[in-house]
């Protein structure tokens, strides 16, 4: 909470130097504003900039580095058996050093050492955080004065500012690149890691999903097997499942939409479909395991068939009806860019409507419906609230959209939930499956772009 | 002649076909009409259970006792200073309590179930009692105490009481002495305040979503304090400044790409970058704005982008032609005129952003946290993860405070949604 206030002390001190730098400008020149190069008030945004973006950049570099050299002073001040333990226990006694610092529950008993080295490192923190207090708005003075000193009326303040906020247009889209690499990278190096321990065709043909690893040599059932077909699998009958749902509903109601509807109904009906959209995954999920499940396992078991509480069906139904909408959006955009000439063309030729439909319609929008249900097939891969709650957890290679099938982001979910070992072959498994879901994905997006942007050009 | 003969046979043949023909027609058109209708039917029907399963949890069964407090059981020997008032025996008061009103019980077993109508959290509420007005001892008081979440569903009639005995949560002694507490008119429902006071707890009758909306809330306002001014400054770069060249149309496929990556993806982001290499801690808030940040990002890009294009070019024209430098045109011109736009962009993203779950799921913020956060570097659940976490609890009781916690987070979204369109509506130009 103290970062908050220095954050907001910093705040202060910049609409301070705007006005210092604002006022500075005006005065040399004694109010007339046409002797000034810029506007007075670019000169006010400079002196602002000066102050707080170097103290900005010193806060966050101190606040990154601050605990590494904390520890690095502290783990010096420890005795030597101490600092000779291998990492991870030393990391155990700095944590236990860092929760006695705060006052939490400490794992063991505190003895004399741990407690010195707790004050120890409470002073640290307290010098740190003064002295970060200090030079931030040292810093912020010093640029603020400094920049007002600077001000001549002919200083191109108004070109400079603006290239500071050019700046930060650039990186601000420049984001969605880093995003992009951050996920690529942060997925693919734990991948790896992955697949030094496991063969990588171990994983992509293996018949086994066994993630459970012995703890001790000893225990029995726990192989660690990491074969991912059946996921690959569950997920593909999952998503087929709400395909079959979502694909003629959401397209028969874009047709009906596009072609029968009259304003008024379509006015009414297409917000409430909309609505489908807005629910929350976890409302799905919900819906799916507490109603849908129960429904299916009881209309099964009055027609004599074993059903799954966790089956298939109900999540696949389930995630199909979250879908029905996207589907439809997209097919109501693509089935209204068919240029209406051609419709016209065929009611004069003798056509019926529906007629027209089958026929002239949904051949020219085919490809822009390919590829809506390319999107919500990538969609209903990575969705995973739904199968979390409805699907099952134990990995069958089956066909039977009634019994329990397990999907790849089920297990990213289950094998990272938890405390785990970061570097165990079972955490690192849930990033090689999320690299194959983010590649996957990619790919049936790109597809889908490619096919849409391709069908638009058609009729432009 | 010959030509008219064809005419005929032409003529004939479609009429032949023609009822056939608009048979199908109508069967296509109800076709049509039924997959709107089975849309509608599955959002109502959602609405319907959703509602059905949570308008309960509103109330909460409240027992009626007679509490003495004892002295010699709160304050021995006549003390009454805050630290002995606050560590006392107060559980020996309820149970003193139930003992008096039903004295034919008698043996431990059945004291036990006869204790258990009572929730453990009427323990806190004769504390808070005691230490707000410690004049209250040696006196006898009837007091609502919350009861057990047992006996709540049994009121709720959401116990089955047709089943065998083992089976159910109420045992026949239990259900005998709740049916004489009804009839002596010390069963009542009440407004159960403690569902939207209250942060988690394991018990359903003491937990509450005031820990979930607060961490949601802070959640938001990191996401959108990030989300907002990043894409916004992303559009305005991509629509009004940048040249047609490589690295803007790698910007512009990857935004269209992130936009269709699994949520999850972004939690595993979050999990490797801001809590493994930046070592920023595990479930609070501030991760879970980053990670959702990144994730509505290109929502508010697109739809920033598409604010931008409906201005029209004239009036950047006319900017840059009385002086103003570009930089000028945008902020003073046409940001102002795209600025309803962009509102119901990043509106739309942050109901995105409030329903997620996955990702949070990712970065820890599935713990169980009792405590209310009291900003953005306190371990919090968000709402969506709360009813996850709830609807994963054994308890009947946890069932319909699921559902409710739904019902607060669908009235959220959806006025959210309303506001929306609100501004859109209100703002909307046309040029």
């Amino acid at each position: 909470m103290q970062f908050s206030t220095l954050i907001l002390v910093l705040l202060c001190f910049m609409v301070l130097a705007y006005y210092l730098g604002r006022r500075r400008s005006l005065n040399l020149v004694s109010g007339r504003v046409r002797d000034l190069h810029s506007l007075p008030s670019y000169y006010g945004m400079q002196t602002a900039l000066w102050c707080g973006i170097p103290a900005l950049l010193l806060f966050v570099i101190w606040v990154s580095f601050e605990g590494a050299v904390m520890t690095g002073l502290v783990v010096e001040g420890l005795p030597s058996e101490i600092q000779n333990l291998p990492v991870e226990r030393l990391n155990l006694v700095l944590n236990d050093i860092r929760n006695l610092a705060q006052g939490n529950i400490v794992s063991r008993t505190v003895d004399e050492t741990m407690q010195k080295a707790s004050d120890h490192y409470a002073s640290l923190k307290k010098i740190s955080h003064t002295a970060l207090f200090v030079a931030t708005l040292a810093l912020a003075t010093m640029g603020g004065l400094w920049a007002r000193q600077s001000i001549t009326h002919d200083q191109r303040a108004r070109n400079r500012v603006e290239k500071a906020i050019n700046f930060f247009l650039v990186s601000s889209s420049s984001l969605a690149v880093f995003t992009t690499i951050g996920i690529v990278l942060s997925v693919l190096f734990e991948a790896i890691r992955f697949f030094q321990q496991i063969p990588i065709t171990a994983f992509i043909f293996g018949l086994e999903w066994s993630p459970q690893t012995a703890i001790r040599a000893d225990q029995v059932g726990s192989s660690g097997v990491f074969g991912a077909i059946p996921l690959f699998a569950g997920t593909f009958l999952i998503t087929l499942i709400a395909m079959v749902v979502a694909v003629p509903i959401g397209l028969m109601s874009a047709i009906y939409m596009a072609e029968y509807a009259s304003k008024k109904f379509r006015d009414l009906a297409k917000p409430i479909l909309e609505v489908l959209a807005g629910i929350p995954t976890v409302v799905y999920g919900f819906f799916a395991a507490l109603t849908v499940a129960p429904f299916f396992r009881d209309m099964g078991a009055s027609l004599g068939l074993s059903v799954s509480s966790e089956s298939a069906l109900a999540a696949g139904v389930v995630m199909g009806i979250m879908i029905i909408p996207f589907v439809s959006s997209l097919s109501d955009d693509v089935i209204n860019a068919v240029p209406q000439s051609m419709r016209d063309g065929s009611y004069g030729l003798g056509a019926t409507r529906s007629e027209t439909i089958r026929q002239v319609i949904m051949p020219a929008a085919l490809p822009g419906i390919v590829g809506g249900v390319l999107l919500a097939v990538s969609r209903a891969i990575g969705e995973t609230m739904i199968v979390v709650m409805a699907a099952g957890l134990s990995a069958n290679l089956t066909a039977n959209p009634l019994e329990a099938v397990t999907t790849v982001t089920v297990q990213i979910v289950t094998l990272l939930v938890g405390d785990q070992e970061f570097d165990s072959a079972k955490t690192l498994a849930a990033f090689a499956l999320a690299l194959v879901l983010f590649v996957i994905t990619l790919a049936l997006n790109m597809i889908a772009l490619y096919i849409v942007r391709k069908y638009r050009e058609q009729y432009e | 002649m010959n030509n008219l003969q064809q005419h005929n046979d032409t003529m004939a043949r479609v009429q032949q076909g023609l009822n056939q023909r608009y048979r199908n027609e109508k069967r296509f058109r109800r076709v049509g009409l039924s997959a709107i209708m089975s849309g509608l039917i599955f959002v109502s029907f959602l609405f319907i259970t959703i509602f059905a399963n949570g308008y309960t949890a509103f109330q909460q069964t409240y027992l009626k006792l007679d509490v003495v407090f004892d002295p010699a059981l709160i304050a021995p020997l006549g003390m009454t200073d805050p630290d002995i008032l606050s560590a006392a025996n107060y559980g020996g008061l309820v149970k003193a309590a139930m003992r008096e009103m039903f004295p034919s019980v008698t043996s431990r077993r059945e004291k036990k179930t006869l204790y258990k109508l009572v929730s453990t959290g009427a323990v806190y509420q004769l504390r808070e009692m005691v230490m707000l007005d410690p004049a209250l001892i040696g006196t006898k008081k009837s007091v609502w105490l919350v009861a057990d979440d047992d006996v709540d569903m049994l009121i709720k009639e959401h116990i089955d009481l047709n089943a065998v005995e083992s089976d159910r949560r109420i045992k026949n002694n239990q259900l005998e002495w709740i049916r004489l507490l009804q009839k002596n008119g010390r069963v009542e429902k009440r407004f159960n305040s403690t569902f939207f006071t209250a942060g988690d707890s394991r018990e359903p009758e003491l937990s509450g979503i005031k820990g979930a909306v607060y961490g949601s809330f802070f959640t938001l306002l990191i996401c959108l304090a990030i989300a907002f001014p990043v894409g916004v400054a992303a559009a305005v770069y991509l629509e009004e400044f940048a040249s047609k060249n490589r690295w803007t149309d790698l910007i512009e496929v990857n935004i269209n790409n992130l936009a269709a990556v699994p949520s999850i993806v972004f939690g595993l982001l979050g999990l490797a970058v801001f809590i493994n290499f930046f070592g920023l801690p595990r479930s609070v808030p501030l991760v879970g704005g980053l990670v959702l940040a990144l994730m509505t990002l290109p929502t508010i890009i697109i739809a920033s982008r598409a604010a931008l294009k409906s201005v029209p070019p004239s009036i950047r024209e006319a900017a840059l032609g009385v002086g103003a430098s570009p930089m000028q045109t945008v902020t003073h011109h046409v940001l102002p005129l795209a600025m309803p736009g962009m509102l119901t962009g990043t509106i739309i993203g942050m109901a995105q952003a409030l329903g997620e779950t996955a990702p949070l799921l990712m970065i820890g913020m599935v713990a169980f946290i009792v405590d209310i956060p009291g900003g953005p570097f306190d371990p919090s659940a968000v709402l969506p993860v709360q009813v996850y976490l709830w609807a994963d609890s054994p308890e009947r009781a946890f069932v319909e405070r699921t559902s409710a916690a739904i019902m607060v987070l669908l009235a959220f979204l959806i006025s959210m949604n309303l506001l929306a369109v609100w501004l859109r509506k209100k703002f909307e130009r046309r040029w």
